[in-house]
């Protein structure tokens, strides 16, 4: 493929009292300065989540006019969603620089509920939201715990994703856990249960913070400062929106975005050198990994203990520290790119893994509703 | 067990639904062309496409728990956690989400055989939701 990422940037994370479209444009204009590139060089806008007009208002709030915007509202995998549309926009000429970005002040606006919202018109809002289930925490636990009924995994086992995602933001200065100390299997299980048999600590964060990943094309990429990260591959799957439309919570759409992903870059779960996948709750990652092909049905959660996601592990996983301990500012797929990205450029200190020349991101939206998977690789 | 949030109103497509709570019968919607049955109502068939054939089959309100979650902090006032979220698989096929009422909501386990039950709303519709059944244990 012929498009590369050439600019990545965080906005401020964690509790910044800042606005969203002042977190947005730190993100952006801090992207930009990296690549050497301007508003200026704009022409294209992915955004969600800044109001119902998300890219027009942003390219409003920024003075640009852009020949492209998309504001898939999809939650979390929007963003890799949006690399795929940007890759095609930018090969189809259609523009020549795409800015995507994401930001939040969930923290500091108080603005998250447990209930979540059910719009009045929507089916769901008359045969779901009358049972009290936590939107999306109650899903989830409903998927972790027909995993767990289903396999005879434990919560132990569960709980590993958690803690190897604290190690990680040990070694990551801007995560929001980076000074918490380590975090045990029992400090997991421990935690305030939110809804069975997920705990707090099975939970992402509830941060600020946001992200822009700035793409061209390769060709032009070559020229700018910092190295290419070519966009190798992608692929999506939307599944459902109600908690009831799918027939085995365990089996999530992945499989179709990844088999997608790995077919369209000629790659296999064998060249993946790190994997940023998805974390809104631990079992996420375990359904994400089975269902893109890193181990079978139902090996998951065997498969990641004794280490392997954890820094120094044979599959480094959110190495940024995750939505778990690192930022979750309520759709995370942005910054689950810029990782991936800076990982690739080998920018990572401490947490740098070592040669690193391909990575997966994964993101998952919803209540496992969408999925969508890109994979990047260093420009050879 | 716990007071419900209210249903949002009916529209055309779930009208009849609805309107069938409120003299204790739970439908199914069934298509008449292709046999898929489907929930919630819609205006087509997601088996086969026919916007033509959908029917309502009433459910004999017995069913197994697909995934099951106890709530421990409530999303709303007026709930009073724990209690039990639910898929519950009927045996005319469809998933329902529910809740499992229970004295006992850490002891509902995926497979448990359920049945129907109501819980009466303020309007006059009926809720649908579950009881353990265990002798229905099939």
């Amino acid at each position: 493929m012929s498009v590369a990422i050439v600019g990545v940037a965080e906005s401020d994370l964690g509790d910044t009292g800042l606005s969203i479209l002042g977190l947005q444009t730190q993100a952006i204009t801090r992207a930009l300065a990296e690549c050497g590139l301007s508003l200026a060089d704009v022409d294209g806008l992915a955004t969600t989540g800044v109001s119902r007009f998300s890219a027009t208002q942003l390219a409003d709030h920024l003075g640009v006019v852009p020949t492209w915007t998309d504001s898939t509202f999809a939650g979390g995998s929007a963003f890799e969603m949006f690399v795929a549309r940007a890759a095609q926009a930018i090969e189809a000429g259609q523009c020549s620089t795409v800015v995507i970005s994401f930001a939040s002040n969930q923290r500091s606006a108080r603005s998250r509920s447990l209930g979540g919202v059910y719009e009045p018109h929507t089916p769901e809002a008359q045969f779901e939201a009358p049972y009290g289930a936590l939107y999306p925490a109650s899903y989830y636990a409903m998927a972790a715990g027909a995993y767990l009924h289903k396999y005879g995994a434990t919560r132990e086992q569960l709980a590993e994703v958690a803690v190897a995602a604290r190690e990680w933001a040990l070694l990551n200065p801007v995560a929001f856990r980076h000074e918490s100390g380590p975090l045990s299997v029992d400090d997991v299980l421990g935690a305030r249960m939110l809804s069975t048999p997920l705990t707090t600590a099975d939970c992402c964060l509830v941060t600020d913070g946001g992200g822009a990943v700035v793409l061209t094309s390769l060709e032009r990429a070559r020229d700018l400062p910092k190295p290419p990260v070519v966009v190798l591959g992608y692929g999506e799957a939307t599944t459902h929106t109600s908690m009831t439309t799918v027939d085995d919570i365990t089996i999530t759409g992945a499989a179709i975005s990844g088999r997608a992903a790995f077919q369209r870059a000629g790659l296999s779960v064998a060249d993946v050198d790190v994997a940023q996948v998805y974390d809104s709750f631990t079992i996420t990652v375990l359904l994400s990994l089975e269902a893109l092909g890193f181990c079978g049905l139902g090996e998951a959660a065997s498969f990641i203990q004794d280490g392997l996601i954890r820094p120094g592990g044979a599959l480094p996983l959110d190495t940024s520290g995750g939505g778990l301990s690192y930022c979750h500012p309520g759709q995370f797929g942005v910054l689950l790119l810029v990782e991936a990205a800076r990982q690739l450029r080998g920018e990572c200190g401490a947490r740098q893994v070592a040669g690193a020349e391909v990575a997966l991101a994964h993101g998952t939206g919803g209540i496992l509703s969408t999925h969508a998977t890109v994979l990047l690789g260093v420009d050879r | 067990m716990t007071e419900s949030m209210q249903p949002a109103q009916p529209d055309e497509m779930t009208q009849a639904w609805w309107d069938a709570t409120r003299e204790g019968r739970l439908l199914v919607q069934s298509c008449q062309a292709c046999g898929h049955r489907q929930h919630p109502p819609r205006a087509v068939c997601t088996g086969c496409g026919s916007t033509e054939h959908l029917d309502d089959i009433e459910s004999t309100g017995l069913g197994s728990v697909d995934a099951c979650t106890v709530v421990e902090r409530a999303p709303a006032e007026g709930l009073t956690p724990p209690y039990v979220v639910a898929r519950v698989r009927l045996d005319e096929g469809v998933i329902l989400l529910s809740n499992i009422d229970t004295e006992a909501p850490y002891e509902v386990t995926i497979g448990d055989p359920v049945r129907l039950t109501w819980r009466e709303l303020a309007d006059g519709r009926r809720l649908p939701i579950f009881e353990p059944a265990p002798e229905e244990n099939r």
